[in-house]
């Protein structure tokens, strides 16, 4: 049995889908943290079969859109002294910018130089954006 | 009120906005006269990143007859664009110069994009395959004049509706009226856009059909919005030379069309219209021309608020 201590100040990000923990690690930067934090793959969950955690042993800023477009099923928990201070949940964000890139090559965001990529909820149910620009209709899962 | 706003999708303008634009329109049509010194004083940047002739033409045109004047460039190589200065300066730098900016872009999003960056209003002149407003308050007037009103059409858009543009922005405008239906006719690989269906057709409902054949369903409409299969947004040129003349209306295949149907097609036309088809009363396209200026007068004045 893995054991991963519990964390005393933090955050932890908890039913993440099976596989994007590694994605969202990378993208808070946790690669190169100089803090302790840990990725905890494929754990057992009662709600959803398999999940992964990230636990993060420091107070640092969460890009909460970001997080709820990749899966707004992710809860966020704030911990202080070792209890849960706020759960936070998620739902998509109504916009979300610099985290997937338009795939148009008839995009302006293909030529533009210092263009930030902006995708803006089409569709809650189905979780579909649309790129600011050009229209292009996109999803997470592609 | 449309001072200082930017005209970049159709649905920037609320229906009853884009009425105020055509009364006023018609008001130029009748006494144009009377307009000659609205915009004394003016200046209108034509930014044409993309070759066009028409559509420069139409707005230096309706600048001009409104007694202003006109500065820009009509392809980048002539502009400093060619040193490989990026559109954001570019916009900030002519709307320095100028009190109203039309810009046509090859690159879809890129008036949007341009429009964070202007200080005076900005139209979209074209931006790719994406959108093209004001060529859609240009069919909407001619609509307008050939119908009465916009309500109760059955409207065929026919040719390439993947890259076409004013397809896109027409079918954007003219679904905010009551009981309109679409057919869609084009080939399978130049279809309607998913983002047209799910955010227009679908999201409101909207009664369409898509269809290969134009004489299967021409005796249905109301309007037949033709459009050319676009050289220059076809990445294959294989692509092109098997779809360029999938469509070619003539007379023969008007014979079951209704009496009053109004054909329209943004121009410049290639082989998608016969010839012998401008001579019969239903052919709407060089009226539809015509009133590409009128209506671009109108949308010039609105936006700089001397109207």
């Amino acid at each position: 049995m893995l054991s991963i201590n519990s964390i005393s100040k933090g955050i932890v990000i908890d039913h993440i889908k099976p596989g994007y923990g590694i994605i969202i690690f990378k993208h808070l930067g946790l690669d190169k943290a100089d803090f302790t934090v840990a990725l905890i793959m494929n754990a057992v969950s009662d709600k959803q079969g398999r999940k992964d955690i990230i636990k993060i042993e420091n107070e640092i800023d969460i890009d909460l859109a970001m997080l709820g477009f990749i899966d707004p099923n992710i809860t966020v928990n704030i911990i202080e002294n070792e209890i849960i201070r706020e759960k936070i949940s998620l739902s998509l964000p109504n916009k979300v910018e610099g985290i997937i890139e338009c795939k148009n090559p008839r995009c302006i965001t293909s030529v533009e130089r210092g263009i930030t990529h902006k995708f803006v909820l089409l569709d809650e149910k189905e979780g579909r954006y649309k790129c600011e620009y050009c229209d292009q209709i996109y999803s997470w899962e592609g | 009120m449309l001072k200082g706003r930017n005209l970049i999708d159709p649905q920037d303008f609320t229906v009853k906005e884009i009425e105020e634009i055509f009364v006023l329109a018609e008001e130029i049509i009748t006494r144009p006269e009377e307009f000659i010194h609205l915009c004394d004083g003016k200046v209108l940047g034509t930014l044409f990143f993309e070759p066009s002739t028409r559509t420069r033409l139409s707005f230096e045109a309706a600048m001009l007859r409104l007694g202003g004047k006109v500065i820009g460039f009509s392809e980048p190589n002539s502009s400093s664009v060619s040193k490989g200065e990026n559109l954001a300066d570019t916009i900030r730098t002519v709307a320095a110069y100028a009190d109203v900016i039309a810009m046509r872009h090859p690159k879809e999003g890129a008036p949007k994009y341009a429009s964070y960056y202007s200080d005076v209003p900005l139209i979209n002149a074209g931006d790719g395959g994406h959108q093209h407003p004001t060529q859609t308050l240009t069919d909407l007037l001619t609509i307008k004049v050939a119908k009465g009103n916009f309500s109760n059409l059955t409207i065929g858009l026919c040719g390439d509706l993947k890259f076409g543009r004013t397809v896109h922005s027409l079918i954007k405008a003219i679904s905010r009226y009551e009981n309109i239906k679409f057919i869609l006719i084009s080939p399978n690989e130049l279809q309607t856009p998913e983002y047209i269906k799910t955010e227009i057709l679908h999201k409101k409902s909207l009664d369409y059909i898509e269809v290969e054949r134009l004489e299967e369903v021409i005796d249905k409409l109301d309007i037949l919005y033709m459009t050319r299969v676009q050289k220059e947004r076809f990445f294959n040129e294989a692509d092109y030379i098997r779809l360029k003349d999938s469509y070619i209306l003539d007379n023969a295949k008007l014979k079951t069309a209704k009496k009053d149907l109004t054909i329209l097609h943004p121009l410049p036309r290639v082989n998608e219209i016969s010839m012998e088809v401008d001579n019969d009363s239903r052919a709407w396209y060089f009226r539809q021309a015509k009133y590409g200026m009128f209506v671009r007068m109108a949308l010039i004045a609105k936006l700089l608020g001397v109207k």
